[in-house]
């Protein structure tokens, strides 16, 4: 018989919150990727306005948790889960900050000329961003295997970037004026690459809930 | 002093133990191992023989009809239901304080010297300095020194389940059986008596029975989950240390259990 079934409802209520911050950011993540293909600094302004219902989603959400940790006394996997959600709101804060700071970078660049049609960045924001949705359903339906999996997918986006910083050093090399902007398109890059290793704690977490250990996977190798 | 010699050790080895009430078997076939000077809690619902198991530990059980123990529970590797053992000293050596307060309707001094005169010591220096040292280490002795001739009775609940722990402690026991020993207590006189089992457990062995999960996993270092099987018979789940056994239990009963997932 279900003995703590108000307790239950309530962390199932911040797990859906979870989810939904997880939407928001994922969001956000892909705006930023359209603002710079279409250098809309319009869309670029909204992404870093729009943060900051992220940031207040991730204070909620934490506010829940040390609500229910005072009030009810967690145990065992439910203290597992709470825990494991307070970090993991923190690092989906944190790929909503990448988001902004790909925007930043789109108002940077302004209306200058594009280097390059862009197709990796797309593609790592495209997988980090499938990533993170799969690593929630992971957490929801406690499954450590799929987290790990998951986690091992970072490799992918660790090849895009070199292969991007490649493309890019090249640019350079042949003409220096297009330094500011491919070192530019190096750094949206880079959010992205930091946005995945994010994704890959969140994964850890995952682990966590359901073993009780924690452990480092899939060490990326930046 | 009840000093701990066998520190890290194991005090008391219960092996393969079964309980009967008449044909009512109470607990089936548990084996543990409580360490020395350290705390071992005893949680599980209600009926799943959690006192029925604190009681074997020093046979109080014997004094219910019809109550039949099986396997052996070791004190320092010595079997205390072997025939030779002496009930009255295995008592001193193992004390007990119970759910309810219960000091004698005499003085404070006279509760606390009771078991010291029924072990024959009549020195009123002697004993002076037994009550003394025995309210201090309940940590009831700056309440009560200037009225050590007042009745216990008029004392607050909190300072009496203390006496009654200080009244264990003067007969210098080994071993300190609880069974549920703040259930009758307001929140602070319970994390008084918290405090002071943390400092008894540098010299005492305590095992204790409690309904309070949180007062387990705040005041134990190891924890056993006792649970009733589909006849009733009381068992044992899971048994390791607290830290382990409330973040990351093994066994889904327990998981379940302290999750309230079940009760």
């Amino acid at each position: 018989m279900e003995m703590r079934a108000v307790f239950h409802k309530k962390l199932r209520e911040i797990q859906d919150d979870i989810l939904a911050m997880g939407s928001m950011v994922s969001k956000a993540m892909l705006r930023s990727i359209d603002a710079l293909k279409n250098r809309d600094l319009e869309l670029a302004r909204q992404i870093i306005a729009d943060d900051q219902k992220i940031n207040g989603k991730r204070f909620e959400i934490e506010e829940k948790c040390i609500q229910l940790i005072a009030t009810q006394q967690p145990m065992a996997s439910d203290l597992r889960t709470i825990i494991a959600i307070l970090n993991i709101t923190t690092e989906i804060e944190r790929i909503g900050d990448y988001a902004v700071g790909i925007a930043r970078i789109v108002i940077m660049i302004g209306d200058e000329l594009p280097l390059k049609p862009l197709i990796d960045i797309p593609r790592m924001a495209e997988q980090t961003v499938d990533m993170l949705r799969r690593s929630l359903d992971a957490l929801i339906n406690r499954d450590a295997d799929a987290a790990k999996k998951i986690a091992s997918e970072d490799d992918l986006i660790d090849n895009l970037y070199d292969q991007v910083f490649r493309e890019l050093l090249v640019f350079m090399a042949e003409d220096p004026r297009t330094i500011t902007r491919a070192t530019r398109l190096i750094w949206a890059a880079h959010n992205l690459e930091r946005a995945a290793d994010r994704v890959t704690n969140i994964c850890e977490r995952v682990v966590f809930v359901v073993t009780g250990k924690m452990e480092e996977i899939g060490a990326s190798k930046y | 002093m009840g000093a701990c010699n066998s520190a890290g050790g194991v005090k008391v080895s219960v092996r393969n133990v079964n309980l009967y009430y008449g044909s009512f078997q109470a607990l089936r076939n548990i084996s543990l191992d409580i360490p020395a000077c350290a705390i071992t809690a005893i949680i599980g619902p209600s009926g799943c023989g959690k006192s029925s198991f604190i009681r074997l530990l020093n046979r109080m059980n014997d004094i219910i009809n019809g109550a039949r123990v099986e396997g052996s529970i070791l004190l320092d590797g010595i079997n205390i239901y072997d025939k030779s053992v002496d009930v009255v000293d295995l008592r001193k050596r193992v004390g007990m304080v119970f759910q309810k307060p219960n000091p004698f309707p005499m003085s404070v001094f006279d509760n606390i010297a009771f078991g010291p005169r029924q072990h024959g010591r009549h020195n009123r220096m002697e004993l002076q300095e037994i009550v003394e040292r025995s309210l201090r280490q309940a940590a009831l002795w700056d309440e009560v020194k200037d009225k050590l001739g007042q009745s216990a009775l008029a004392l607050s609940g909190g300072q009496q389940q203390r006496l009654c722990i200080a009244r264990v402690l003067a007969v210098e026991p080994e071993v300190i059986l609880m069974d549920e020993p703040c259930s009758a207590l307001d929140p602070l006189a319970t994390l008084k008596i918290e405090d002071l089992m943390r400092n008894l457990a540098k010299q005492y062995t305590i095992v204790i029975v409690t309904h309070n999960m949180q007062q387990a996993a705040r005041v134990s270092d190891m924890a056993a989950f006792f649970m009733m099987e589909q006849d009733r018979a009381g068992v044992l789940v899971e048994y390791g240390p607290t830290s382990q056994l409330f973040t990351n239990p093994k066994d889904k009963r327990t998981e379940d259990y302290i999750t309230g997932r079940f009760g």
